[in-house]
Formats: C-alpha cells, sequence, structure tokens
C-alpha cells in the first residue's frame, strides 16, 4: 500500500462499488456503481456535467453527480437530496459523460460520483464489502513510467494487483472492437458477394440480349477474341461507373454510422473521407464487375455467325471450357483472398468461404431437384395459370437458378443472424414465470435478517426462498497451497516459454482457470440439505449434512468450475473461510442452469458445517407491479441501507434495450445484405423484361385478360420466392443450429412464428417486385412489341 | 352478304420529334364474312399498323372499327382482349410461339385462356391437321421454321376464329416451305369458313385471295375485287 501512494508525479484514486441510491424527495431508489474520488481524477477526458461547473462541487463537501438518464427518472433536479448507506448527498448536477463510460454501461449501472471523504461515513465500505480500489498515475516523464514499471511489475503480479497504461489500454480497446469490426465487414462482404452474383446474373441477361449483334458482328468479320473484347471493355467501363457511384453512396452512408453506433462506442469519433477507401472501393467493384461478367463473357468467344440466321440459345451452353473453368477457380480465390482480409485467419477464411460455396451448391441441387420434381409431378389437369406460371422458369435464358440462389443467399444470412440473435436473447434472458422471484434482496447481516424477513411480509410479500452466503477462499487443492500453485504458474509461464524463446500470451490460458488465480479469487458458497431445482447431479453423490464434527464434509462443485479447477470427485479441497481451515472431499458434480431468476453456488456445503461462519443472507420474492416493487425497494434502503436490492423485472428490461440495440446494429448490417439481394431481384427481373414483354403481348394478342397475365406473374414469382425461401431458411435452420451447439453451448429451438412470417415475408416481396416489374407491360400496345420483334 | 369488319374514316397518328407523323390517313372499307382479303403495298405504308387497328391490338387516332358488330374503339384493353380471343386469330411472320411451351401447348393456349376444358384432343386433331402430331411434344426451339410456323396455323384455327389475320404468313420461309403453308392456310381456312386477312409483300399469295387493298403513304391506292368468271 505504501508503494501506491509514492508512485508517479501526480495521483488520483477511485473506489468503486454497487450499491442502492435512495431519492428522498421521489422516494425511489435505483442500484448504481458508486465511484467515491480522490485527486485530480481524470488524467485524461474529463468528467461532463450540467450545469458545467458542477464538477467542482465534488470537491466543497457533501455533493455528489449522478447519470442524468437516473436523474430523469426520479424527476430529480441538482440541489435536491440522495441517500447513499448512512448518510445524505446533495447533487451538485446532472452527470452527462464520464470517461470511458458508454451508453451501455450506463443504463446498466449509472454512475454516482462522491468525494472520497465522505466514503466512510456512508457505511458501504466495511469488513466484506466488494470494493474496487482504482490509482491512477501521471508520469511527466515517459522514460519514469518505463522504468517504474520495471521496479514494481513483479510486487504487483505477486499481489495480484492489475495494471494498465495508457499504451495497453488503446490496445485493449482496439482488441474489443477487432470483433465489431470483424463482424461489420464480414456482413458488409456477404453483401458483396451478393451483389457479384447480381453482376454475374446481369452480365448473363445482357449477353444473351446481345446474341444477335454478335452473331452479326462475327459475320462482318469480327474475331471470336474481338467480339469478347468489345464486351469486356464495355463491362469495364460500367464497372467503373457503377463502383464510382457506389463509393460515393458508401460515403455517404459512413456518416451516418455514428448515429447508430453511438451507444455501443465509448467514444465519439468524427468521420472523415477516406479517398484510400475509394479508391480500393473503385478497384474491388471493377475487378468484381469483370471477374463476374467472365463467365459469361467467355461464351461470347463461343456464339457462332449462324445465330445471325437462326438464333439457338442452347447451341453454345454444353461445352467444357478449361478457360471458364480456371475462371472460376480464381472466383473461388478471390472469395478466399478477400475473406482471408476480412478476417485475417486462413482457417475461418476457408471454412466462410467454403460454407459460402456449398451453400451456393446446396441451393443449386436444391433448385434443380425441385425444378425437376414439379415438373413432374405438377398435374396437365392444374389450371392453365398454374402450368404457364410454372413453365415460365424454364424459359430460354431464364434467371431461375441465378435468382434462387441470390434470393436464397440472401435469406439465408438474414434467417441466420435473427435466429442468432435469438439464440443470444434467450441464453441471457431469465425466468419470468408467475411462480419465480422478481425481486432479490441481498448483503442482508444475520441480525438483519428477522427484521428484511418482517418487513416484506409486511408488504404482503411472499418469501420465496432465504439463502445464506459465506465467502471463503481455497488453502489447499489437492494438497498444492497458494505460494506452490503460483510458483508452478510461474515456472509453466516464464521458465519454459523462456527455454523455447516464447512470450507469454494471455489467450493461452485456454479454458482452464490457472492455479494461482483459483486461489486469489474469493468464493461464495452456500449450505443446503437438498438441492435446488436449477441444479441437477451429474457425478458422485449429495451428502445433505454432516452429523459429527469427525464426518468428513463432502462438498459439490458446479461441473464446470470443476473442470477449470482440474478437480474430480474424490479430490481434497481446503478451504479458508475467514481464516478457518476446513478440510472437505469433493462429492459431487452439479449441472447448474446459471439462466434462472435464482441464487446459485458454485461450490456448496451440506448443513451442520458453516451455520457458525460470518454469513450474510439472500432474499428472494416476487412483486405483483412496479409500483409496489418501488415502494418496497424504498423501504428497505431506507431501513437497511447496507441492503441491496436487485429488481429482476428492471433488469431484464434494461437488457432488453441492449440487446435490442446491439440487435438494431446487427440488422442495420444484414439489411444491406437484404438490400442488395432485392437489388439482384429487381435487376434480374428487369433484364428479363424484354422477354416477358414479348410473351405477355402474344398473350394479350390471344386474348388473355389483365388478372389471368398478373395470375401468370404471380404464380411464376410465387413459386421462385417460396422455393428460395424456404432454403434459405432451412440453410439458416442447420446453420443455427450448429452453431448453437458448437459456440454457444444450446440447445437451438426453431421458433415457428418468425420462420413462418420470414418465409411469408420474403416470398411476398418477391413476388410483389416481380409483378410490379410485369404490370407496366400491360399497359403498352400489344402492337407495339410485336412490330419491335418482327 | 354479311359484312364482319367495317372500317370507317380510321386515321393514326404517332407524335414524333415534336410533330405528327400520319400513318393511316382516314381508310374506309369493309370486308365480307368468310372473304380472303390481302393488304400490300410497300415498307411504311402502314400496312402492319392498319392490321393491328383491324385486330383491336392498338387504337386509331380518328374514325371507327367495327368487328363482327362490335365497336372497338369505345372498349378497354381487357374488352379487346376478350373479342379477340372470342372472334379473331392470328398468324406472323416470326412465328410468335411461346418459348416456353411445347407445340401442343401452344395450340391450346387460346382456348385455355377461355377457359375451355377437354381441349387436348382438338389441339391434337389441328396439330395432326398440319402434320405435325409426332412433335406435339417439341419445344419451338426444337422445331424448323417451317413447322412453327405450322404450329402457328395450327394455333391460330384452335378458338375457330371469325376472322384470321395473317402478317407476311411466309416471310421468313424458304419458297418451298412457303408454298406448303399457304396450301395449308387456305386449306384450313376454307374448311373453317373463317374470314381470312393477309398482309403481303408477295404478289403472288396476294393474288390468291378475292381482293387486294393496296396502300401506300397510309392511303388506300387500290382496292381490287377479283372477278370470277
Amino acid at each position: 500500500m505504501a508503494l501506491l501512494d509514492t508512485i508517479g508525479d501526480e495521483r488520483a484514486k477511485e473506489l468503486n462499488f454497487i450499491s442502492m441510491l435512495y431519492f428522498i424527495k421521489g422516494q425511489g431508489s435505483r442500484l448504481v456503481q458508486v465511484k467515491a474520488l480522490e485527486g485530480r481524477y481524470p488524467f485524461y477526458g474529463e468528467i461532463e456535467t450540467t450545469p458545467a461547473i458542477a464538477v467542482k462541487s465534488l470537491a466543497r463537501g457533501n455533493n455528489t453527480l449522478i447519470d442524468k438518464t437516473v436523474m430523469l427518472q426520479f424527476n430529480a433536479r441538482p440541489g435536491d437530496s440522495v441517500k447513499l448507506g448512512n448518510i445524505n448527498f446533495v447533487i451538485g448536477g446532472y452527470l452527462d459523460n464520464a470517461p470511458g463510460q458508454t451508453g451501455v454501461t450506463a443504463m446498466v449501472t449509472p454512475i454516482v460520483y462522491i468525494p472520497m471523504q465522505y466514503l466512510a461515513q456512508t457505511g458501504l465500505a466495511q469488513e466484506g464489502s466488494r470494493i474496487n480500489y482504482f490509482y491512477y498515475y501521471k508520469f511527466n516523464k515517459a522514460a519514469d513510467l518505463t522504468a517504474t514499471l520495471k521496479k514494481i511489475r513483479p510486487l504487483l503480479e505477486k499481489e495480484g494487483i492489475e495494471f494498465e497504461t495508457v499504451a495497453s489500454k488503446k490496445q485493449s480497446i482496439g482488441r474489443s472492437f477487432e470483433d465489431l469490426n470483424r463482424f461489420l465487414s464480414l456482413s458488409g462482404f456477404v453483401a458483396l458477394l451478393l451483389g457479384c452474383i447480381g453482376v454475374g446474373s446481369a452480365i448473363h441477361v445482357y449477353v444473351r440480349e446481345k446474341l444477335a449483334a454478335i452473331s452479326t458482328l462475327r459475320c462482318l468479320g469480327v474475331k471470336a477474341w474481338e467480339a469478347f473484347f468489345i464486351y469486356l471493355i464495355q463491362i469495364t467501363f460500367i464497372g467503373m461507373l457503377g463502383a464510382v457511384a457506389g463509393s460515393a453512396l458508401g460515403t455517404c452512408i459512413q456518416f451516418l454510422l455514428p448515429l447508430i453506433l453511438k451507444d455501443i462506442l465509448p467514444v465519439a469519433f468524427t468521420m472523415q473521407i477516406s479517398w484510400m477507401a475509394i479508391l480500393q472501393g473503385v478497384i474491388t467493384g471493377i475487378l468484381i464487375s469483370v471477374l463476374f461478367a467472365l463467365p459469361s463473357l467467355l461464351s461470347v468467344r463461343n456464339i457462332s455467325p449462324l445465330n445471325a440466321i437462326r438464333l439457338s440459345f442452347e447451341e453454345s451452353k454444353t461445352r467444357f471450357e478449361p478457360l471458364k473453368l480456371l475462371v472460376y477457380l480464381i472466383i473461388f480465390l478471390f472469395v478466399l483472398g478477400f475473406t482471408y482480409l476480412q478476417m485475417n485467419s486462413w482457417l475461418q477464411a476457408m471454412v466462410f468461404t467454403g460454407g459460402i460455396l456449398v451453400a451456393i451448391l446446396i441451393f443449386y441441387g436444391v433448385s434443380v431437384l425441385l425444378l425437376w420434381l414439379v415438373r413432374k409431378i405438377l398435374p396437365a389437369s392444374a389450371g392453365y395459370a398454374w402450368r404457364q406460371g410454372f413453365s415460365n422458369l424454364y424459359r430460354p435464358n431464364n434467371q431461375t437458378l441465378m435468382l434462387i440462389v441470390a434470393i436464397g443467399l440472401s435469406t439465408a444470412l438474414i434467417a441466420t443472424l435473427y435466429f442468432l440473435q435469438g439464440i443470444l436473447i434467450s441464453r441471457v434472458s431469465l425466468s419470468s414465470g408467475k411462480s419465480q422471484a422478481n425481486i432479490i434482496v441481498f448483503d442482508i447481516q444475520t441480525d438483519q435478517e428477522k427484521a428484511v424477513v418482517g418487513l416484506t411480509k409486511g408488504f404482503k410479500l411472499p418469501v420465496m426462498k432465504q439463502v445464506p452466503v459465506v465467502t471463503m477462499r481455497f488453502d489447499e487443492i489437492n494438497g498444492r497451497s497458494a505460494s506452490q500453485a503460483a510458483l508452478a504458474d510461474s515456472v509453466e509461464k516464464h521458465g519454459e516459454r523462456g527455454k523455447r524463446g516464447e512470450k507469454p500470451a494471455e489467450e493461452d490460458q485456454g479454458p482452464r482457470e490457472s492455479s494461482s488465480r483459483a486461489f486469489k479469487s474469493e468464493i461464495r458458497a452456500t449450505y443446503e440439505y437438498q438441492l435446488t431445482s436449477t441444479e441437477e447431479l451429474t457425478s458422485g453423490k449429495w451428502v445433505g449434512r454432516v452429523k459429527s464434527a469427525s464426518d468428513t464434509v463432502y462438498v459439490s462443485l458446479d461441473e464446470r468450475y470443476a473442470e477449470r479447477l482440474n478437480v474430480k470427485v474424490g479430490d481434497k479441497i481446503r478451504f479458508n473461510v475467514q481464516g478457518t481451515l476446513i478440510p472437505t472431499v469433493v462429492g459431487s458434480l452439479r449441472k447448474v442452469n446459471w439462466a434462472t431468476a435464482q441464487t446459485n453456488f458454485r461450490v456448496v456445503f451440506p448443513e451442520g458445517v458453516l451455520e457458525e461462519a460470518p454469513q450474510f443472507h439472500v432474499l428472494m420474492t416476487r412483486v405483483p407491479d412496479a409500483g409496489i416493487s418501488a415502494k418496497f425497494q424504498a423501504a428497505v434502503v431506507r431501513n437497511f441501507p447496507n441492503v441491496t436490492v436487485i429488481d429482476m423485472g428492471l433488469l431484464l428490461k434494461l437488457l432488453d434495450e441492449l440487446l435490442g440495440k446491439i440487435s438494431f446494429v446487427i440488422r442495420f448490417m444484414a439489411s444491406f445484405s437484404m438490400i442488395t439481394g432485392w437489388i439482384v431481384l429487381v435487376s434480374a427481373v428487369r433484364s428479363s423484361k424484354n422477354q416477358r414483354l414479348r410473351e405477355i403481348v402474344l398473350l394479350r394478342t390471344m386474348g388473355a385478360r389483365g388478372n389471368q397475365i398478373l395470375a401468370i406473374t404471380a404464380i411464376e414469382y410465387l413459386f421462385l420466392g417460396a422455393l428460395s425461401a424456404a432454403t434459405g431458411i432451412l440453410i439458416a435452420l442447420a446453420a443455427s443450429s450448429a452453431l448453437a451447439q458448437l459456440s454457444f453451448g444450446a440447445v437451438f429451438v426453431p421458433p415457428l412464428l418468425p420462420v413462418l412470417i420470414l418465409f411469408v415475408g420474403i416470398t411476398m416481396v418477391v413476388v410483389i417486385t416481380g409483378m410490379l416489374g410485369s404490370r407496366s407491360v400491360l399497359h403498352q400496345s400489344p402492337l407495339e412489341v410485336l412490330r419491335k420483334d418482327s | 352478304m354479311e359484312t364482319i369488319l367495317n372500317i370507317k374514316e380510321v386515321s393514326k397518328h404517332y407524335e414524333s420529334a415534336g410533330s405528327a407523323l400520319t400513318i393511316l390517313d382516314n381508310i374506309s372499307f369493309s370486308i365480307q364474312k368468310g372473304s380472303t382479303v390481302s393488304i400490300t403495298g410497300p415498307s411504311g405504308s402502314g400496312k402492319t399498323t392498319l392490321l393491328g387497328l383491324c385486330a383491336g391490338l392498338d387504337r386509331s387516332s380518328a374514325g371507327s372499327i367495327e368487328l363482327n358488330t362490335i365497336v372497338l374503339d369505345k372498349l378497354s384493353e381487357d374488352e379487346r382482349a376478350a373479342v379477340r380471343n372470342r372472334y379473331v386469330g392470328f398468324i406472323f411472320q416470326n412465328f410468335q410461339l411461346l418459348p416456353t411451351l411445347t407445340a401442343l401447348e401452344n395450340i391450346m393456349v387460346p382456348l385455355e385462356l377461355r377457359g375451355e376444358k377437354d381441349i387436348r384432343p382438338r389441339a391434337m386433331e389441328l396439330l395432326d391437321k398440319v402434320g405435325l402430331s409426332a412433335r406435339a411434344g417439341h419445344y419451338p426451339v426444337q422445331l424448323s421454321g417451317g413447322e412453327q410456323q405450322r404450329v402457328s396455323l395450327a394455333r391460330a384455327f384452335s378458338n375457330t376464329p371469325a376472322i384470321l389475320f395473317a402478317d407476311e404468313p411466309t416471310g421468313n420461309l424458304d419458297g418451298e416451305t412457303s408454298e406448303k403453308v399457304i396450301k395449308l392456310l387456305f386449306d384450313l381456312n376454307k374448311e373453317a369458313g373463317t374470314t381470312l386477312i393477309i398482309v403481303t409483300h408477295d404478289l403472288d399469295l396476294a393474288s390468291r385471295t378475292d381482293r387486294i387493298i393496296r396502300l401506300k403513304g397510309g392511303v388506300i391506292i387500290a382496292d381490287e375485287q377479283k372477278t370470277y368468271a
């Protein structure tokens, strides 16, 4: 401690902990993060308040600064009083922004600043209180910092004190944003891939429609490769125009991102135009246009001059071409390389690219199979509109498979994102059944227990559960003490690695907790006779009571915790229960369902051991509504300032809001892919408009009514949309199920209603887009089109 | 004899580059039921436009067109489509078969649009008449030009039209095939008693009809009725 008070040129100190804050005027209470400050805090950034001068009030007496959202929630104003623990503070002002705080953390545990000298009087910092100590130092010379760090690092490590510098903090923030950056890049990349499919599809139609012109050119003496280059130049130019327009649009959109991400990012940032990114975008755009156009463009070389006399689209499509195979290989390598640039891992890039390839193959296979099946199954007695609508899917130069892949792939992506979001939400959401507790009161001292129960019953609330909690540490695990474990860790970390010339790496720690770290952690255990409904015995035997002092104490451990400690049934553990050493044997392992509004423990003792140990209690109850909840919380805080009340309903609401914001970002990015998929659809519909126009006009000439034509069009797109959406959703279900099991260790139950809504929604979007594209044809004079065609 | 088509003072103008372009100017004639008529004239004389107006495929700028006692000018596009489906058959220079349907299905389309049932035997009968019963399941791309035009003929007669419009029916065919198709056209027409109107450059073909209307610059310059000795 002496060391901590002497280093650095300037020093500041922060003690932070979670507590209840009581608004005297509003008679309401709220769980907050109290930060007691001392010294010139902060050295970087500033505490922003309204009025701005309020920040100085902290130095003038028992004043406090409270997060503005909480102030607004309780309708509090500067000058009002709040009670924190045993004493009252005067609100100095609204806390608008605290250094390093994000909108998300402010929502869950809003910050309350108090001067350090009043902390003791609150009575909240006592023996057993859970308080985090932060010491901030400013070094005027960088060299001093390096020298000091070198000197104190072993001491801090020995004491288990963590430290970070501005440089390491920058690095760790960078690391946290790598994941978000990767996700955003990947979503953008999937949109890009869909765009590639769009380019390929549009060029395919374009080349087919130019068949006559190309064959005429060939008749006039243009060589095969010359014809190819004519169209290659054309496509490159069109690609360049598109890429420039896309880069301009992307630059505009990036200015919207800060508005969307403001609650998730801890820092405010300004946007500027990145010419390098624009250049990269334009080059990528041109590259994609050319690369994905090449398979169709290569066919140009094979267009026979004979086509000028008689068009036969089938003639040029069956030949095997090694050059085309090479182009497909280059496309694969391009996608793989681009994915690697986004993910920085060859394995992940291979899995992602392979996944996309498999998905495309599945779409292709399923489409071919289903089209073939329906063609076989569709009875000749089916209505004319059905037969005509369906046969349109086979029209020459049709886009059916291309459209199914494009729509299906975007559906699969969107549905997977949606399902994963559902999995994440269900993992964190807590049971809200009527029999479940929704208020947890903890930190109840033994002498307060009866009074708190009395208060609860006074509000006519049920006492659903009372659990004792005893804090302790490991003293020995299988005969190995803390110091032996630390030495072993040190040898493993520095000695062995040092010999191999490797640097110690944090991520190498894996799922297993280092032995010394396990000894430093405080354990909160309980004792009980019977296991609760959220605990399931997976190995060993549960012994609910120790009959005499000489009996062996069999404890039960959470199976995952035991795995991390490398402990199994029969192993010996000696606990240090606040000075008293208690030898035990691991009698059983339990699978604990942590996702319930219930107190759960990693270590459970039988009855008859810890009853006399210093302990606090947790009480669980259920309040019928928010009004009673507020009154009950206020009464508890007023009468027992050290006791903390958590309203699970409020917590759930906050969690929902938080997840809502995250899922909004996910959906925002996913919507890019969706819009790309839709643009691909619209462009494909538009590019095949001439074919459709001729068919519709022909039907019109033969006497088809408008509604008959619309029905035929609707049926064609209904099949196209339904097939794509169904296949896409099936792939998403499979992918989500695999991800749920492999990544989240959860069981994925397909949400039937959202699946149905997604299916119907996407199908309808396809049908409506297709019909809108064909509607204009109905207003054209049949003669005009027939003349053009003759 | 009964009149099936009555054209009164029909004109057609298009807006082109800000000025009105007259395609047909004050055309009047009528056609008797069961007769065969050819409309001839040089390119740009307005032949196809006139055929389109007679069949209700487009609206005239002025004048009135009466088809089988129905005045087409006031009808909506859907109502005109219903008239075409009931009374009109078409044959086009470039066959205009639906590429996604087989030969047999193409012949069935006009009847399907009417909502008629059990049409397959009738379509097969027509396909047999044009000598293509063996190609019933073939798609248009699998047929030669002459075969496609024969399917087109069968389709034109499938709804037993009161009047049949043929726009350069042999324009895309060689001489030998043309002859076969024309013979088939006239035979089927005679058998069905349909009124036939042919737009053609081919004076040989025109000479086989009862009447020749010659157009030039959007006006009728001659209307010759064949006299039988």
